[in-house]
């Protein structure tokens, strides 16, 4: 195989990306609270002072206590970023910084296995910061539904989107600094357009349709309802936008990440 | 038997380019565990490997000798399978390379130029979660720890933090990780660069020891006291191409003259055009030194003896001498 078709091949799917993962889990494990408290303070003061804050102005939103509406927003909003810090930030650690990439790929394991296990890896990190937030909106008396539970895979569904962006990024960035343009250009117009903090159909017709393309958007569209105990609408559409840019950005950052450390 | 060699060897000296074994390989019955056959490697207009092609036998330790840019590490990445050769074959550990390359990395151990141990794990953790990458049981790994650590000096450093080692212990601690496949052939990449001399005297001790536990091992490294007390045979290359390759010994009767005699001090280089030409079989000057090669040093030592404002130092040619006039004395960057 040519080396171009080795650059373009599908990606090589085994378990053998599991030691990886479980590589990443056991240094986790060590700065555990660290890190959680890291992932869900924000969310959680932006949760407490707005819900609470504007809450008590503005009343119910979207059928839903301001609070509650905010809170299942931030669910998703956290697993968006912590997925994207983790493929960002600690991948680029990993692969060039403390060099643990290389000498994974010196053992019988491929780039491949090393990209999957990111992957998932910052998907998992997701569902960890989702998980969290959860059970404070819980405690504070909101989302007593099963349905909640469905909430979890979401967080996964949204850590595999973001945690590809990240890889991307990771894929291309020559420092820390670069990882800049990707809070500027793509999470912070993501987190102000999606939905968060209020309805999409309060904005300007124009930047509504926008949000109908940004993922973050589709995942609080399923996120809402299910907190409220009820099925969203539309299921397998929003699942398939986020499917879709997991896919291509997975797919982006595997070509990517071989062209840099593969030549 | 060396000194027999080497003297048949000195017979067709004139022959160009001599790249010539004082081995007959045809009597070599060992087992070949790495071969590589008319590698090459571009980089867009640069080629950085040109038709380079070595065996390695089960039990030798090869050492690949090269100034910096020789080729040295793209070789080694794509004996590992890690970047693809633009042409030419590998077989490692009876695989072929790139296309059974993750097959073959399960019987190679490795030795990257820069460390990459995991900072957030302790020594044993770093050796048991690497053992995790072989598929290996966590029995089995565990079991093989202590040894490893007993090899490498870490006994007692198996819960430290690797941010407390020192860059002597990291780089034992390397060398112990890439032990935890129990490997077929070692390969280590310019394993004592930045370490100092008490530091690579116990990297050597532990290399030497898996040698006479009949391990193979591929080393680069631009030491020559390193290649000469570890090498059984070597290959000399620059500019992506083989120099040369042989037994330090065979190398050296082969392309040096047995003898040197450096001449420094003011008068070193005047000395050198009046007498030290007409004494010596070849004569270098490098900055203040004149390096004169002789087959018998003797009329050089009379004449020396008689001259004021010289210092000069009689010494055996060395590898280092071999591989100055291999790839000459020009700075490489």
């Amino acid at each position: 195989m040519t080396f171009t078709a080795k650059l373009w091949a599908p990606p090589l799917l085994s378990p053998r990306f599991l030691p990886v993962w479980r590589r990443n889990l056991l240094v986790w494990k060590k700065l555990a609270i660290a890190s959680v408290l890291g992932n869900i303070a924000d969310p959680l003061l932006y949760m407490l002072a707005l819900g609470y804050g504007i809450g008590s102005l503005i009343g119910e939103v979207g059928g839903m206590s301001y609070i509650a509406f905010i809170g299942t927003g931030m669910v998703c909003q956290s697993a968006m970023f912590t997925a994207s810090f983790e493929g960002m930030y600690s991948a680029f650690s990993r692969m060039h910084v403390q060099r643990t990439w290389e000498a994974i790929i010196n053992a019988p394991i491929g780039i491949d296995d090393v990209m999957v296990a990111e992957w998932i890896w910052a998907a998992t990190k997701a569902v960890m910061s989702t998980a969290a937030i959860l059970v404070v909106i819980m405690a504070l008396g909101y989302g007593h539904t099963w349905l909640v539970v469905w909430i979890l895979p979401l967080g996964f569904l949204v850590g595999l989107t973001f945690g590809a962006a990240g890889l991307v990024m990771n894929a291309l960035a020559p420092s820390y600094d670069f990882f800049t343009y990707f809070f500027t250009l793509v999470l912070t117009p993501m987190l102000l357009l999606s939905g968060v903090f209020f309805p999409v159909e309060q904005m300007p017709p124009v930047l509504a349709a926008v949000a109908e393309f940004l993922p973050l958007k589709h995942a609080i569209d399923i996120a809402r309802p299910l907190m409220l105990g009820g099925v969203p609408d539309y299921v397998l559409l929003h699942v398939s936008v986020l499917v879709f840019y997991a896919a291509l950005a997975f797919y982006a950052a595997l070509v990517l990440t071989r062209r840099r450390l593969l030549q | 038997m060396n000194e027999l060699q080497g003297d048949a060897a000195r017979t067709v000296e004139a022959t160009p380019a001599a790249i010539r074994s004082t081995v007959d390989p045809q009597q070599d019955r060992r087992e070949i565990v790495l071969r590589v056959t008319d590698l090459r490697k571009r980089y867009g207009a640069n080629e950085v490997v040109r038709g380079l092609s070595f065996e390695i036998r089960r039990g030798d330790c090869f050492g690949l000798l090269g100034p910096n840019g020789a080729g040295k590490t793209t070789t080694l990445r794509c004996c590992l399978g890690l970047i693809d050769p633009d042409g030419g074959t590998i077989e490692m550990v009876g695989q072929p390379v790139p296309k059974a390359a993750r097959e073959a990395r399960i019987r190679v151990g490795v030795v990257p130029q820069m460390d990459n141990l995991d900072p957030d794990f302790t020594v044993t953790e770093n050796l048991r979660i690497y053992g995790g990458y072989f598929s290996l049981r966590r029995a089995v790994v565990d079991a093989r720890i202590p040894r490893l650590l007993e090899f490498a000096g870490l006994a007692s450093k198996g819960s430290a933090g690797i941010r407390t080692l020192s860059g002597g212990m990291k780089r034992r601690l390397t060398l112990a990780r890439a032990l935890i496949n129990d490997p077929e052939l070692l390969i280590l990449d310019e394993p004592t660069t930045g370490l100092d001399p008490q530091a690579r005297h116990l990297i050597w001790d532990g290399l030497r020891q898996l040698l006479a536990q009949g391990k193979t091992i591929l080393l680069t490294t631009h030491f020559m006291d390193e290649a000469e007390r570890l090498a059984s045979r070597l290959a000399v290359i620059d500019h992506g191409a083989l120099i040369a390759s042989d037994t330090p010994r065979g190398l050296l009767t082969q392309h040096v003259e047995p003898e040197v005699v450096e001449v420094y001090g003011d008068e070193a280089k005047k000395w050198a055009d009046v007498h030290g030409r007409r004494l010596s079989a070849r004569l270098e000057i490098a900055g203040e030194t004149a390096f004169c090669y002789a087959n018998d040093a003797q009329p050089l030592l009379a004449d020396l003896a008689t001259r004021a404002g010289v210092r000069y130092l009689h010494r055996p040619a060395n590898l280092e001498d071999l591989f100055i006039k291999l790839t000459g004395r020009e700075l490489r960057d």
